[in-house]
């Protein structure tokens, strides 16, 4: 990124994600339905980058700010990569109710970014969402579009170690997750 | 031409007969399994596939069928069995683990596990059925009658289950009839705002315009509502007949159903069912034979609350940023791409059929006086039975609540050591929010207002969209205030420099307040900003984006001063304003089970091996409240946070004992 140094918070967009850009928009011509193609690379790419908003605009004959100007209305696109694990933290009233924000907390404290934000190995990216309608589950954090009911801290920390196992890293993905047992073999 | 259309719904009828033979008391077993979104997030596709495993492990002959929500999300995951000789029986909270011994018990040893069982489904001599339940019972279900009943992907079991007859009658007779029907019937918009549907529909069946349009507004963005969805993923073939007629009443050809972007799977359920609906000649050219040309177009929508209001939703769908337009003209006679448009919501489309099909005296035969049928609503938050309720108009907030809804669930602390007994802290009624954002939280004084449309907006909430979130003593009437307006803030097109700044100004007066910095002209700068936000907004985002604050005001201005003068939170939410404590008196030198839950290392164990917590690195994240046995129950919260003086990590003395502090909460 360093490369990037005048365009704070840019992320590099690799090759192939901007060819993919390109195939997308192939399907479009001027003066198509931006809002459609706009979700179109998204779900093709992932995310935004910002030299594929050039094709965009360039494909559909409309300048880069109206590209960014819909772009930036919807809380769909996203303008940074999505993370290879993404969680979306629900933040709607019924999660709310039932304290969701500790929920958020967690996932921020462990994962160590914002909200709207991806770790900078591309690991996890970090989302609040406005209610993802399983209100009676509350509190919910979807991962990887599946949602989990329930929520506490101690879940989250479970979730992380889950992942850890999975991957092959070992738990010690949480530098400080469960309890410590005195009676560990050495 | 009648007899053709006759003919030809006699045919899909037969075959849906066939289709669908199994499903009433057929010769095999048949078990279902909720999975719409709810369902899978408490583990519906895991149970759905070790009910699967488990029929093959024990060859038995049965089919196992994936349906949609039946909304009773407290019992989710819910299987239902239909056995021959025994009725069809709910089984609630069937998980993974427990569905192989539901199956084995069942349908191998002849042992119904009534233990799991919610009840049989219809009245009968063997088992109670489950309307003797309030939950059940309470409720009179007519746009979720089929929700979980059949499957949402098959369009012959909604031919069999009374679907399309509504279309074919209409069919027969002429679009003004289709209309003439519902001014009768007294339907008004369930989108919330309670506009008489006819006077939409004949607005636009009134122009002479060549092209119209129907759309479905399906941008369900009130957090807390969820209906909308349920009957899109479970019963999606009511809101294409729904809207085929109204195509067919106002004279359109095409249709489009907006679809928030948070619901993939309602997306994915919904162009399956277009696509059925195309293939057996209810969507297209001449439908039926009757000549009637009508096609659905799924949009999906990019997120954006504000794309509820139906001309932000219209520009929207053409691609723009989706801004609400100036109002008259009205979509209804300048709409999408400029013609005249139909726009309703999904609840008011799907009962559409059921009025077709029904008749208008049914549906009008309850009800109030200006509110006619019944309205659901999404129950959530601090209650015992949370899920989809369908209630006749004008039944009370406190029916709702505490008969169906089974009232506010006590605070338990489960037995982790052996021996030990739970703890359950009984909670009370505090407020209960309804219509999202743009609603209102009512006291418990208000319990007996009727749910229709005008005695709610008396009361300062609304109808909206129909969520209706509950809240107990442990929730800040000030936080649920600020709560709204943050998403309020976030949501605002921009567009109105009143609900663009004024909202957010008033977001920071109320940020302020929780942190315990607020001033006591803050509520005199809210009431007057509050005033001018909704005379100065164009749509009804900006228009009703106060009434949270307004309700909160009226009925809880008690917590707002104690806010500003004591600095203290009654209901303990406030972070700022709050600590965590642990009763010494209570707490065991051999238990560590606070110190392992602390994710900051806060917790320490002082020099008599009791343990303490350090208020400088607490992030009050409710872990040791939690984690700290219900035997000794030592954490308790107090407000304002400096009201015990500071114990320091290194001193050594028990004197610390003496205690003496404040009031210790409820706890």
């Amino acid at each position: 990124m360093t490369e990037q140094g005048e365009r704070t918070n840019a992320w590099s967009c690799a090759p192939e994600e901007l060819e993919a850009v390109g195939k997308t928009m192939a399907a479009f011509a001027e003066g198509g339905n931006l809002t459609a193609a706009l979700i179109a690379v998204q779900q093709e790419v992932g995310w935004l980058p910002a030299e594929g908003m050039k094709i965009i605009a360039a494909k559909l004959g409309v300048s880069e700010t109206t590209v960014y100007s819909v772009a930036t209305f919807y809380n769909r696109f996203r303008f940074v990569p999505p993370g290879r694990r993404q969680i979306s933290v629900c933040m709607g009233t019924a999660c709310h109710v039932k304290r969701g924000n500790i929920i958020l907390d967690s996932w921020k404290r462990r994962l160590g970014i914002n909200e709207g934000e991806t770790t900078p190995d591309r690991e996890y990216s970090l989302d609040r969402v406005d209610c993802v309608g399983c209100c009676a589950m509350a509190p919910v954090t979807v991962v990887d579009g599946e949602a989990k009911g329930k929520m506490t801290p101690a879940s989250v920390d479970g979730l992380l170690v889950q992942h850890g196992l999975e991957d092959g890293r070992g738990p010690a993905a949480t530098e400080n997750g469960g309890p410590e047992r005195g009676n560990k073999d050495d | 031409m009648t007899d053709t259309i006759s003919d030809i719904f006699e045919t899909l009828k037969e075959k849906a007969a066939s289709e669908s033979a199994g499903l009433k008391g057929g010769a095999e077993v048949l078990i279902t399994v909720g999975t719409a979104t709810c369902g899978r997030s408490a583990g519906a596709l895991e149970t759905l596939a070790a009910i699967k495993a488990a029929v093959k492990e024990n060859s038995i002959n049965a089919r196992v069928m994936e349906v949609g929500c039946h909304g009773h999300c407290y019992a989710e995951p819910l299987v239902s069995i239909s056995k021959p000789g025994w009725p069809e029986i709910y089984y609630g909270n069937i998980t993974e683990g427990l569905a192989p011994f539901l199956i084995k018990n069942f349908l191998v040893n002849e042992d119904p596990a009534l233990e799991w069982a919610l009840g049989a489904v219809e009245e009968n001599e063997i088992v109670p059925s489950v309307y003797y339940s309030p939950r059940f019972g309470g409720e009179l279900r007519r746009l979720l009658a089929r929700c979980g009943r059949i499957d949402p992907e098959n369009i012959f079991h909604y031919i069999a289950e009374d679907g399309y007859s509504g279309l074919v009658k209409i069919l027969k007779a002429s679009p003004v009839a289709a209309i003439d029907e519902i001014k009768k019937s007294g339907l008004r918009g369930l989108g919330g705002a309670g506009f008489p549907t006819w006077r939409k529909w004949s607005a636009v069946e009134a122009s002479a315009a060549e092209k119209k349009f129907v759309i479905c507004n399906a941008d369900e963005g009130d957090p807390g509502a969820f209906m909308d969805r349920t009957l899109i993923e479970s019963d999606p073939f009511a809101l294409i007949e729904g809207m085929t007629i109204a195509g067919y009443a106002v004279g359109a050809k095409k249709g489009f159903i907006y679809v928030r972007n948070e619901y993939p799977l309602a997306v994915e359920r919904i162009s399956s069912a277009v696509a059925s609906a195309r293939r057996e000649g209810l969507l297209g050219t001449d439908i039926l034979g009757s000549g009637l040309d009508f096609d659905i177009e799924v949009v999906q929508g990019a997120g954006a609350f504000v794309c509820g209001e139906e001309t932000a939703l219209i520009n929207s769908l053409e691609g723009r940023r989706g801004t609400p337009r100036l109002r008259p003209p009205f979509p209804a006679e300048r709409g999408y791409k400029g013609c005249p448009t139909l726009v309703n919501n999904v609840k008011t489309l799907s009962y559409v059929s059921w009025i077709m099909a029904r008749g208008a005296e049914e549906f009008a035969s309850v009800g109030t006086k200006d509110s006619k049928g019944t309205v659901v609503f999404a129950l959530a938050g601090k209650i015992r039975n949370p899920g989809l309720v369908e209630v006749p108009m004008g039944t009370t907030l406190r029916d709702v609540i505490f008969e169906i809804g089974g009232g506010i669930p006590p605070v338990i602390k489960p037995s982790q050591l052996p021996g030990e007994k739970p703890v359950m802290k009984a909670r009370a009624f505090k407020a209960v929010q309804i219509g999202g954002p743009s609603g209102g939280c009512l006291p418990e004084s208000l319990l007996d207002t009727p749910v229709d449309f005008d005695s709610l907006r008396e009361a300062g909430a609304i109808m909206g969209s129909g969520g209706m979130v509950v809240m107990d003593e442990d929730n800040c009437m000030v936080a649920a205030a600020e709560y709204f307006l943050d998403f309020t803030v976030k949501e605002s097109c921009g567009k109105c420099v009143f609900c663009r700044v004024g909202v957010k100004h008033m977001l920071d007066i109320l940020s302020r307040i929780t942190r315990g910095e607020g001033a006591e002209e803050d509520l005199a700068t809210l009431e007057e900003l509050a005033d001018k936000v909704k005379r100065g907004s164009l749509c009804n985002l900006g228009k009703t984006a106060p009434n949270p604050v307004l309700t909160t005001l009226r009925y809880f201005r008690n917590e707002y001063e104690s806010h500003i003068e004591e600095k203290v939170c009654p209901a303990c939410e406030c972070e700022k304003l709050i600590a965590y404590y642990i009763d010494l008196e209570k707490c065991r030198r051999a238990c560590d089970a606070c110190v392992g839950s602390c994710p900051t290392e806060a917790i320490y164990t002082r020099s008599d091996r009791l343990k303490a917590i350090d208020q400088e690195k607490c992030v009050k994240c409710h872990s040791c409240l939690e984690a700290c046995p219900a035997s000794y129950d030592a954490v308790f919260l107090v407000s304002p946070a400096n009201a015990i003086p500071e114990q320091k990590p290194d001193k050594k003395s028990d004197g610390a004992r003496d205690g003496g502090g404040p009031e210790k909460r409820k706890e």
